[in-house]
């Protein structure tokens, strides 16, 4: 079981916890606030889009091409976005804090 | 107004529409209940990997949910599945259940989506084993049946995306997929020649057939499989036949309810109907669009949630005018194309190969110097760009698109 903290753009943070599916799509299931998922987690819409805290880069790694390719003209990307419906959520997360971008 | 804790909003449809509508309204503050209706019983779903990853996933994967069950109950959105509406009046505001029971609304919102088009070919009834491919009883149907055919031979009338998403899928299912597109080339209705080509090239590199020109004119079963017979003498045998030909929308409801309709149901900037109480959103709708100065129908998931948004704070009191730049996508074997805007109209076609990545091409539609759409395959960058410049009326640099040495930045083609 991973637990993941969110922090929306409104500064709410709100800690939830799973152990399948994508990041996206938990935080969906908890509305989080500024997440919407449009196209299903398929890394087409970039409406799940997020920061990585600078020290868990690590434990989440950079985006495949495709995903940086989506938001590299983004004018939200820093270096440490990515987009949620491409995190699988595993223990190797757990602990993580992410800001919604 | 957010709706007092007395009144009623009914939604029919429980697709992208109708579920993100019905959290967009509780989200907008809405007090009263919410019901939502549909005549299928599963927990609603995405749609769009049905034809994809749900149709080709090696194990029979789950149902990838919209919202989970929880999701329905904290939000107080009584959810009423395997229900069909019978009929609405709308001088008494009510719905009717198919079990007689009626229901009150002090809204209505109508995402009534669509319903696949069965041709009607000679000999359609007596063939086993076919199906359209629209929702997760098809799906499981096409599976199962792929499963127990021993030819595993399928038949795909259409080369529309569905038909050749469904293709794709089933290919790597291990079938042996033969495609009958009535017109001379695939994809004809939605894009240029050049991209037809492209998806015909990839299906066939991929040992899936592709016969364009063939209108099928009778169909019949026969030693235990069904035999496809075309206008021009050509036959075909397959276990399976999926029927991708196009969709009808569904508008009964809107017939009876006395709703104004013109290729769909006909809504303003707010997804109001004709009538001030009852809204439509999703594939059933027809709008205006201000970018692309015309009223158009889409089917697809952006609409049916943009939509939702601006009906559920439009019904709230929190006016919003739906003006998006539409956009798709499809996924057939390694292949992603990103679409953004609206083809139609259009004059001119600029081809942009990337030389340093492998099959990443990206088509841009011009109408004179305006740029209208952009199909672009493995290429996200030309995707978000382009969808960029389409809405700002961007002008642009035609040769310097097609110059592959360019890179696709956000200044590079001015």
């Amino acid at each position: 079981m991973a637990q993941i903290t969110f922090i929306s753009s409104d500064n709410k943070s709100t800690v939830v916890s799973g152990n399948s599916g994508n990041l996206m799509e938990l935080a969906l299931q908890n509305k989080i606030e500024g997440i919407e998922g449009n196209c299903g987690g398929v890394c087409s819409c970039a409406t799940c889009h997020i920061y990585v805290q600078p020290e868990d880069w690590t434990k989440i790694g950079p985006p495949n091409e495709m995903e940086s390719d989506m938001l590299e003209f983004d004018d939200k990307t820093t270096n440490y976005s990515r987009l949620s419906c491409q995190i699988q959520v595993t223990d190797a997360i757990d602990g993580i804090v992410v800001n919604v971008a | 107004m957010t709706g007092k804790s007395s009144q009623t909003c009914i939604i029919i449809g429980a697709s992208h529409a109708g579920v993100n509508f019905a959290f967009a309204l509780r989200k907008e503050g809405w007090q009263g209940s919410i019901l939502l209706f549909d005549k299928e019983a599963t927990l609603p779903y995405h749609k769009p990997p049905l034809s994809k990853s749900y149709l080709n996933a090696e194990d029979h994967q789950k149902i990838d949910a919209l919202y989970p069950l929880e999701s329905y109950t904290t939000d107080d959105i009584t959810l009423k599945l395997g229900i069909s509406i019978a009929s609405a009046n709308a001088k008494d505001q009510t719905v009717t259940c198919q079990d007689g029971k009626e229901y009150h609304y002090d809204f209505l919102i109508l995402a009534t989506g669509a319903r696949p088009i069965i041709p009607n070919i000679k000999g359609i009834d007596t063939v086993k084993n076919i199906f359209p491919m629209r929702s997760i009883v098809d799906a499981v149907a096409i599976r199962t049946a792929l499963k127990k055919s021993i030819s595993k031979k399928v038949a795909i009338i259409g080369g529309g995306y569905i038909g050749l998403e469904t293709a794709a899928s089933l290919k790597k299912l291990g079938a042996t997929v033969t495609v009958l597109e009535r017109e001379p080339r695939v994809l004809a209705r939605v894009t240029a020649p050049e991209m037809s080509h492209f998806f015909e090239k990839l299906h066939h590199d991929n040992a899936v057939a592709i016969h364009c020109n063939k209108n099928v004119t009778q169909l019949a079963h026969h030693n235990k499989t069904n035999i496809i017979s075309c206008n021009d003498g050509s036959i075909y045998e397959a276990d399976i036949i999926v029927v991708g030909v196009g969709i009808l929308v569904n508008t009964e409801l809107a017939e009876q309810l006395g709703l104004e309709l013109a290729n769909g149901i006909k809504v303003d900037s707010t997804c109001k109907t004709s009538d001030e109480s009852i809204y439509a959103i999703g594939d059933c709708t027809n709008h205006y669009s201000p970018h692309y100065n015309k009223n158009i129908r889409l089917e697809s998931v952006q609409n049916a949630v943009d939509q939702a948004k601006i009906a559920a704070a439009s019904i709230c009191g929190h006016e919003k005018h739906y003006n998006t730049i539409p956009w798709f996508w499809s996924d057939q074997y390694d292949v992603k194309l990103q679409i953004v805007g609206l083809t139609t109209g259009y004059n001119q076609l600029v081809k942009r190969v990337e030389t340093a990545k492998e099959k990443s091409v990206s088509f841009w539609y011009f109408k004179d110097d305006e740029l209208l759409a952009v199909d672009a395959v493995n290429n996200a960058k030309a995707y978000i760009l382009g969808g960029r410049f389409i809405q700002s009326k961007q002008q642009l640099n035609k040769e310097k698109i097609k110059d592959s040495s360019i890179a696709i930045t956000p200044t590079s083609f001015l």
